[in-house]
């Protein structure tokens, strides 16, 4: 039986849904131990949740300062989290490849001289392997991790929730860690992603150059509002100034794995497609029938977006 | 002040890979300098151009053909190049980090150190805090701003939901640049001649004293991703198409309810 933990994610207090997949791929089928570790200050009120998906012990990571929370040092936080892997005899630890996964996975792996693959496809638990994009999605590579504890990073939305009913004991771990001082956060500010997160989101309209303008986004913004979802861009609408670098798909922008992704006026380069290939159903709205993504897409509609977005809309209202 | 730009020589992002063998490519295809670490290179010659003072390592792991990146950061502005030659292609990031930081102690110790988020080959996004660790000094990764304040340097970096966090730090420290923070010179003419010119040296793992060690991280296989399959192509009014597309997405491909 082996010990899995997982990083717990939160936002503004609440579990980030991210979360539900990786504990599923956790619990797994041969009866690991999974530990769900939390960073922050989350109330007892998601030990209902965590229960639903399958964890069995519940570790709140404090430092004796008190809590390591988002607004202290990155580097107090992994390191508390790297005792807390030992104290528990964790043999691997899963997390999500999103920004702070990355960089909380990345730190503790580094702080444990730990192997560690980020943006994992597929994990293997009982086998120590891994499957992860290399040379921008045009292969997949299989990593063999080697070492105890091992620590990979889920892409997000690579793997279904399945509810798996626990009753988690809540645990609280004070990791003895002193704070070096030599790296502190000094604040947040809004960029201009406008608060939605991509990597989260499970249906993506995304506008190209074809877009034109900053202001026809809006017609994306509309189509996304009725799917639930959220807005995207190509490198070429975000170097014009049509939209802003937060939102950007790609190689040189966000990875995103939605459950629908709609590209309007993009034509879909290589490195555009390193950001969304692995989306399950692709959608292209585009005016050229013979684009690179009219190709390679599930639903190519050869139009004007100008005409067909507003109509998409539309339907989807009724 | 000295300042390490950890650069990497990878295949150009739209260069075809052919997987070969079990774990490996043809890797006969054009190849550029990590585009990632154009950003941390630009930055530490600003850097150097403001300060006066500063002297500016472009640094390596790779084949012996990874020199033509050192060539192209030097070209850029790098005041010398230093490759640590290994035999393989894939080498875990755990032993790069090693290798850095055995060029590092024996070329002088570092004030600053600048590399990329992530390589655009392999996708590790891990080298720069194996290496911070190993240096022992605090890092900051996916930074989109940085400047000096005496002996801190206060760095923006980009976090969730496009919100961006800044932070200080306590220098020396490695900072990884991701897009935004800068935009790259392009070397002209005379750039790349006198570059021909500057000290690029050659190192091997032996001359640092690195012994390889297992991996950690072992790629053993590498498949090819067939692109996405063509799929339905729809030409009608936009009402026929999106009527079609309606159905198609909810009794087809079951991602609308
Ligand atoms: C190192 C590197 C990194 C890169 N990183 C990224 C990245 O992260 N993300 C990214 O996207 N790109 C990236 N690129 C850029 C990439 O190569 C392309 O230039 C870019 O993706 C093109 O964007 P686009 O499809 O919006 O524009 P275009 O290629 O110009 O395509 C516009 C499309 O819109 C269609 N169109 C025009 N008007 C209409 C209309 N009214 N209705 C319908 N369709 C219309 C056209 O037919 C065309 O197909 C990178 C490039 C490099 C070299
Ligand atoms: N072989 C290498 N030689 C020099 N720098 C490297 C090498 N591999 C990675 N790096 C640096 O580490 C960054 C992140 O790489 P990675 O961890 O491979 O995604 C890159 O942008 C480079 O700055």
């Amino acid at each position: 039986m082996a010990k899995i933990g997982v990083l717990i994610e939160e936002r503004e207090g609440e579990l980030k849904k991210t979360n539900f997949g990786i504990l599923s791929l956790a619990r797994g089928e041969a009866g690991n131990e999974v530990y769900a570790f939390l960073l922050g200050e989350a109330g007892t009120d998601c030990r209902e949740l965590l229960g639903e998906f399958g964890v069995d012990k519940i570790v709140m990571v404090k430092t004796a300062a008190g809590c390591p929370d988002t607004n202290s040092s990155p580097e107090i936080q992994a390191l508390a989290l790297s005792k807390a892997l030992e104290a528990f005899g964790i043999d691997v630890l899963l997390g999500s490849s999103s920004a702070l996964g990355k960089d909380i996975l990345a730190r503790v792996a580094a702080q444990l001289d730990a192997p560690l693959v980020l943006d994992c496809l597929e994990i293997d638990l009982a086998c120590g392997q891994v499957r992860k994009s290399h040379f921008s999605g045009r292969t997949t590579a299989t990593i063999r991790l080697t070492g105890r504890p091992w620590i990979a990073g889920l892409r997000q939305n690579s793997y279904p929730e399945t509810p798996n009913r626990r009753q988690p004991a809540v645990l609280e771990y004070i990791a003895p860690v002193e704070n070096k001082g030599r790296l502190a956060v000094k604040g947040v500010r809004a960029g201009t992603g406008g608060g939605v997160d991509i990597a989260e989101a499970e249906v993506i309209v995304a506008g190209g150059r074809g877009v034109g303008e900053a202001k026809n986004f809006q017609l994306l913004r509309d189509c996304a509002a009725r799917l639930g979802g959220a807005v995207g861009a190509s490198r070429a609408a975000v170097d014009a100034g049509y939209a802003p670098h937060a939102i950007q798909v790609g190689q040189t922008g966000k990875t995103v794995s939605p459950r629908l992704y709609i590209a309007c006026g993009i034509s879909g380069s290589v490195q555009h497609f390193a950001g969304m290939k692995t989306a399950k159903t692709i959608v292209a709205i585009n005016k050229d029938k013979d684009a690179p993504i009219m190709l390679k897409c599930n639903y190519a509609l050869v139009g004007d977006l100008f005409e067909v977005l507003p109509v998409l809309t539309e339907a989807l209202q009724s | 002040m000295r300042i390490y730009v950890c650069v990497k020589h990878v295949p150009d992002t739209a260069a075809n890979i052919r997987p070969e063998g079990q774990a490996a490519f043809d890797e006969k295809v054009k190849y550029i300098i990590n585009p990632y670490d154009e950003y941390a290179l630009e930055e530490a010659l600003r850097i150097r151009e403001q300060t006066g003072d500063a002297e500016v390592v472009a640094l390596t792991v790779g084949r012996e053909t990874a020199q033509a990146t050192l060539r192209s950061a030097l070209a850029m502005g790098a005041d010398r190049g230093i490759l640590v030659r290994t035999e393989e292609y894939f080498v875990d990031s755990a032993l790069t980090a090693r290798l850095l930081k055995g060029a590092m102690e024996r070329e002088g110790s570092p004030d600053l150190v600048f590399t990329g988020k992530q390589s655009v080959d392999t996708e590790g996004m891990q080298t720069p805090y194996r290496l911070a660790a190993l240096l022992d000094m605090p890092l900051v990764v996916d930074v989109v701003s940085f400047s000096l304040d005496g002996g801190k340097a206060r760095v923006e970096r980009e976090s969730e939901a496009g919100m961006r966090e800044i932070l200080e730090l306590t220098l020396p420290g490695v900072i990884g640049a991701a897009k935004g923070l800068n935009r790259p010179r392009c070397p002209t003419l005379p750039d790349v001649m006198k570059a021909k010119k500057k000290e690029l040296k050659i190192l091997t793992p032996a001359d640092l004293m690195v012994p390889a060690g297992g991996p950690l991280m072992d790629v053993i296989a590498l498949t090819a991703v067939p692109d996405r399959a063509r799929g339905k192509v729809l030409c009608d009014s936009p009402e026929a198409m999106v009527a079609e597309l309606i159905h198609l997405l909810r009794e087809e491909a079951k991602v609308l309810t």
